[in-house]
């Protein structure tokens, strides 16, 4: 018998070969589609992977696209390893926006070193409590977790809009959809004159730290594994999981709210109807491409942000159709699921051998 | 302002048109989940169908091939799901987000040179009727002949999953694939043609906005409907009849909504367009309260991976 | 169109006769808020780009930016990587313009519909559609038998709630019983919505509908229903020819033609323009004779008065909804307050949201 089973032996080397791989796909994939649409392949490619961060500014603009995609991606690890689907990360993160903006707004005109942390903990927590929608849901409720969360992106969206389109527009804007500039008090230090990088990154980095800790180092971090790997071993193992739910619920939630509060007091500095460009689903794009690994999810959102700024920037040089990027994005996650696969292979193989013996 | 029957007739046939490609949609994917299968792709294959459709018209100038085109286009571009899920045993919700965003930026990439050009005039059926009928008129007649499809389609699956022997072996995988697997069903190939179904059906859906409701091609011209028709499934507890039922619903708040503000009424235009959404949470809450309605009709192994051990 | 047409390929032939030796490395940015193929606003600025791009001038854009954190980086990148004049052509690029703008002082920038202008290399620039308005207003309270409008509004910004007032205030003048009905769609480009938003106001009894929104999908349900419409952005006319009376043609290309050739010989200097019918940036596409001949005249001639400042949309006595004076007789709006109106004029029915 040969069992296609996910196993947890196998080798980190192969584990990680295949992300890489995956990119080499793309990076062939795409210059196929830039040759069809008349672009020199390496040109293209050159300026679409290389050419974005060959400068100084250009390399902190990578950070600070990164910045709230590894956040989230990391608060989506937890989910996606407690086989826990949220995949509604974008309410979460809108919704941190609203709060933290309200609060922001709230404190318009005062001075004072405690308003910023009071903002970003309010995002934060904004984010945790319409995360724990569908996690009580699910929990107590039995309600398909992957539905609700999806559903409450709409809900998020559509608050927002009603918010800067009426009661939080800004008075002195003409009534355009948007509210006022926070004060400064509320914003994000910028780090480096002139350059957009702010102290979000310090968040993300503790975060994935902490991440880290918690996955690698304590008991919560292995039980999310255990029931990752098999919900019935977990059972077996006598994980009742309801509290694991909602916690990992809960952590993605606040990461995703970071993420939001870190937008509006970071590059964008008010609440609009468009604080953000669907970060929040692709950011489950870079959970995979990071394997839901603290480590790789940095990697993985560097890349995926690359190809943001790729985008723009082949664009701007050689007139590359925008949509490009999206392309590439479905193309990345496409060729690395795909090539899971050969980790199936392999285990199927060494069954074989096993068997034959 | 008239509120007379006519015009209740006119608003009915309205919703009615604005359903349609809720209910196509919705019931492909029904039928794909049914199989057990979650695919999140539904705005990818829908945006693919509108621009295949629109563009085969364009170059075909027959309205028929690019119909078909358009279900074909849906079906091809489903079959990188089909693959991935089925063959290399990727997990759900990211493929079908992959193939959203892929669909998104493809069709984009297609419908570069079809920008601008004016749709064909779609035939519709018993116009006269319509004109001459007060309130059934615009009700029952006046339409293209996919919106009637639409509305047969929710009732054909219906007796399709409880009648037929396919029907029954689809709702058996879906329930339980392994249990399926043991009694000869090849759960792989069940599962592969009811994804092939789906992306066919989101193709048609995508072609009647870009042949028929709005017929012309514009960027991301499906505005987000796929994701309505997931949420639709879901609300119609994966029920067919429901799935008409709900889609009418979804479409009626919109169409609502819009002629309140026309007469004046003062309506929280926001709130009022996330009550679909809300709406089926708390749909979903109450079904998942009670097993027995799950079981009745809720495929268990939805988004969950088969792997047939061998 | 083909009128147009002739008059970039004119003005681009003259511009370079008289400006002779260019420079070669001279490059113009834009930035775009969605794609070039909304055929809509985008695409009118794209047709703006290419005139710009027909003059000798190179040209390069960046499409689908989001009005949020990226669009900052974007325009910087432009200005970074050599172009000398970039145009922002989306109200939320306000703050990012001004910002970029102040680290590249030898960059010139062009701000569309915003009213910031921080520093001295900021220029701002937008189009009187409202006087389109007042004719489109005209022509609907001439031709409705239902004496009903339906407008299609996105926003309510002052630069559609002007649209709303100029269009009710001179169909009021040709026909007193008109009413307006408004629906909201808050967006700027959404067909399926846009159409379902049509359908609904004719479905209540209206019989010319208009649009403050992008997508040519209302004048294809006003076609089919058989009902006038007028189109927005661009000529819609080969979308619904019976049913389109005219189309507000929003036309950047004289305008992005001058500056850019301005910004290149050196003689760019800051300013804020609202340019109307006189100087082109809001053309009308060609009249529907459907209307009557008499009727083209009378439009024709109002087109003539509303260019040479003879007529103006917005003349006195002007009353508020509450029947509040606006505007005194024999006086006219003055550009502050068309730039901030916030109020419907009497006529208008219901609140303007909030």
């Amino acid at each position: 018998m040969i069992k296609i089973e996910k196993r947890n032996d196998v080798s980190p080397s192969i584990y990680f070969f295949t992300p890489i791989l995956a990119i080499f796909l793309t990076l062939f994939g795409g210059g196929i589609i830039f040759y069809v649409l008349g672009f020199n392949p390496v040109e293209a490619l050159k300026f679409f992977f290389i050419t974005p961060i060959s400068d100084l500014y250009g390399f902190s603009e990578l950070l600070v696209k990164a910045t709230p995609l590894c956040l989230i991606a990391i608060g989506l690890s937890f989910c996606f390893k407690s086989n826990n689907w949220n995949i509604g990360a974008e309410g979460q993160l809108i919704f941190g926006g609203i709060v933290g903006g309200g609060v922001a707004l709230l404190f318009y005109g005062h001075d004072g070193f405690y308003v910023l942390p009071i903002i970003i903990l309010s995002g934060a927590i904004g984010g945790m409590i319409f995360a724990m929608i569908p996690a009580v849901l699910k929990t107590y409720l039995n309600t398909n977790e992957i539905l609700v969360s999806l559903m409450l992106v709409y809900v998020a969206k559509l608050l927002l809009d009603y918010l800067v389109v009426g009661p939080w527009s800004n008075p002195e804007g003409f009534n355009f959809p948007e509210t006022r500039q926070f004060s400064e008090s509320a914003r994000m230090p910028i780090l480096f004159n002139g350059l957009r990088i702010h102290a979000g990154i310090f968040i993300t980095l503790i975060t994935v730290f902490l991440s880290w800790l918690i996955l690698y180092k304590t008991y919560l971090g292995f039980q999310i594994k255990v029931s990752g790997l098999s919900l019935k071993t977990a059972k077996y193992a006598g994980y009742k999981g309801k509290t694991m739910i909602i916690i990992v619920f809960m952590i993605s939630g606040a990461c995703a709210g970071l993420a939001g509060v870190g937008e509006i007091t970071g590059p964008i500095g008010q609440l609009h109807r468009n604080i953000s460009p669907d970060y929040g689903f692709t950011a489950i794009i870079v959970a995979f491409l990071g394997r839901l690994n603290p480590i790789g999810i940095i990697f993985a959102s560097l890349i995926v942000a690359l190809t943001y700024l790729g985008a723009e920037t082949a664009q701007i040089f050689l007139q590359v159709p925008k949509y490009t990027g999206q392309v590439f994005q479905g193309m990345i996650l496409f060729f690395l699921l795909g090539s899971d696969y050969l980790l199936f292979f392999k285990i199927k193989f060494l069954g074989l051998k096993k068997n034959e013996l | 302002m008239s509120f007379d029957l006519n015009f209740i007739g006119i608003l009915i046939g309205a919703i009615m048109a604005s359903s349609v490609p809720l209910i196509l949609a919705a019931s492909g994917e029904l039928i794909t989940e049914r199989s057990g299968v979650l695919n999140l792709g539904v705005e990818g294959m829908m945006i693919i169908g509108a621009i295949s459709g629109f563009a085969l018209m364009v170059i075909t100038d027959n309205l028929f091939l690019a119909v078909i085109g358009s279900m074909i286009s849906g079906l091809i571009i489903s079959i990188i799901f089909g693959v991935l899920t089925q063959s290399l045993l990727t997990n759900h919700v990211a493929t079908g987000l992959a193939l959203t965003i892929f669909g998104i930026g493809m069709s984009a990439m297609i419908g570069k040179n079809f920008v601008g050009i004016p749709g064909k005039e779609f035939p519709l059926l018993f116009v006269n009727f319509k004109e001459n009928i007060p309130f059934l008129g615009p009700i029952l007649f006046g339409h293209s002949i996919i919106l009637y499809f639409a509305f047969l389609l929710p009732f054909l699956t219906n007796y399709f999953l409880k009648k037929t022997k396919i029907g029954l072996i689809i709702r058996a995988v879906g329930d339980s694939p392994t249990s399926a697997s043991n009694q000869g069903i090849n759960v792989t190939l069940v599962r592969y043609s009811c994804i092939l179904y789906g992306g066919a059906m989101c193709g048609l859906a995508g072609a009647y906005l870009s042949l028929i409701y709005t017929p012309q091609w514009i960027e991301n011209m499906t505005g987000g409907r796929g994701w309505i028709a997931l949420a639709l499934v879901v609300f119609a507890t994966w029920s067919p009849i429901k799935v008409l039922i709900g889609a009418l619903i979804f479409g009626g708040i919109t169409i609502l909504q819009l002629h309140m503000q026309a007469v004046g009424l003062r309506i929280p235009v926001q709130l009022l367009s996330a009550l679909p959404y809300i709406m089926t949470i708390i749909v979903l809450v109450v079904i998942s309260r009670d097993s027995r309605k799950i079981k009745l009709n809720t495929p268990t192994s939805l988004g969950q991976i088969f792997y047939k051990e061998k | 169109m083909y009128k147009n047409f002739l008059r970039y390929v004119i003005s681009v032939l003259f511009f370079l006769g008289v400006s002779g030796q260019a420079n070669a490395d001279f490059k113009v940015g834009f930035v775009y808020v969605g794609p070039t193929g909304d055929h809509g606003w985008t695409y009118q600025h794209d047709e703006g780009r290419k005139a710009v791009e027909a003059a000798g001038i190179k040209t390069t854009y960046v499409e689908s930016v989001p009005e949020g954190a990226d669009a900052e980086r974007v325009i910087r990148q432009l200005a970074q990587s050599g172009h000398d004049l970039i145009f922002t052509t989306s109200f939320g690029y306000m703050d990012p313009t001004n910002k970029v703008a102040k680290d590249f002082p030898n960059v010139k920038f062009e701000h569309a519909t915003g009213y910031k202008r921080e520093h001295s290399n900021v220029s701002t620039y937008s189009a009187r559609f409202y006087e389109g308005r007042t004719l489109l207003g005209h022509m609907a309270g001439k031709m409705t038998k239902t004496n009903v409008i339906g407008y299609i509004a996105s926003f309510p910004i002052p630069e559609v709630i002007r649209g709303i007032n100029a269009m009710t205030l001179a169909a009021q003048k040709v026909n007193p019983d008109i009413k307006t009905k408004i629906v909201w769609v808050f967006t700027w480009y959404d067909p399926g919505k846009e159409s379902e938003a049509a359908q609904a106001l004719i479905d209540q009894g209206a019989d010319v509908i208009m649009q403050h929104t992008d997508s040519t999908a209302p004048v294809q349900v006003a076609e089919k229903a058989g009902v006038w419409s007028f189109g927005q952005a661009s000529d819609m006319q080969r979308f619904a020819p019976k049913s389109i009376l005219t189309s507000i043609i929003d036309d950047w290309a004289p305008y992005y033609v001058e500056r850019s050739i301005a910004a290149r010989d050196g003689t760019w200097k800051q300013q804020d323009t609202w340019h109307g019918l006189k100087e082109g940036m809001v053309a009308m596409a060609p009249y529907n004779s459907a209307m009557g001949t008499d009727l083209v005249k009378e439009v024709e001639q109002l087109q003539k008065d509303l260019a040479s400042g003879k007529t103006h949309s917005f003349t006195g006595p002007i009353y508020d909804q509450k029947g509040n004076i606006l505007v005194a007789e024999g006086s006219v709006a003055d550009d502050g307050m068309l730039a901030g109106m916030n109020v419907y004029v009497k006529g208008v029915e219901g609140d303007i949201p909030q």
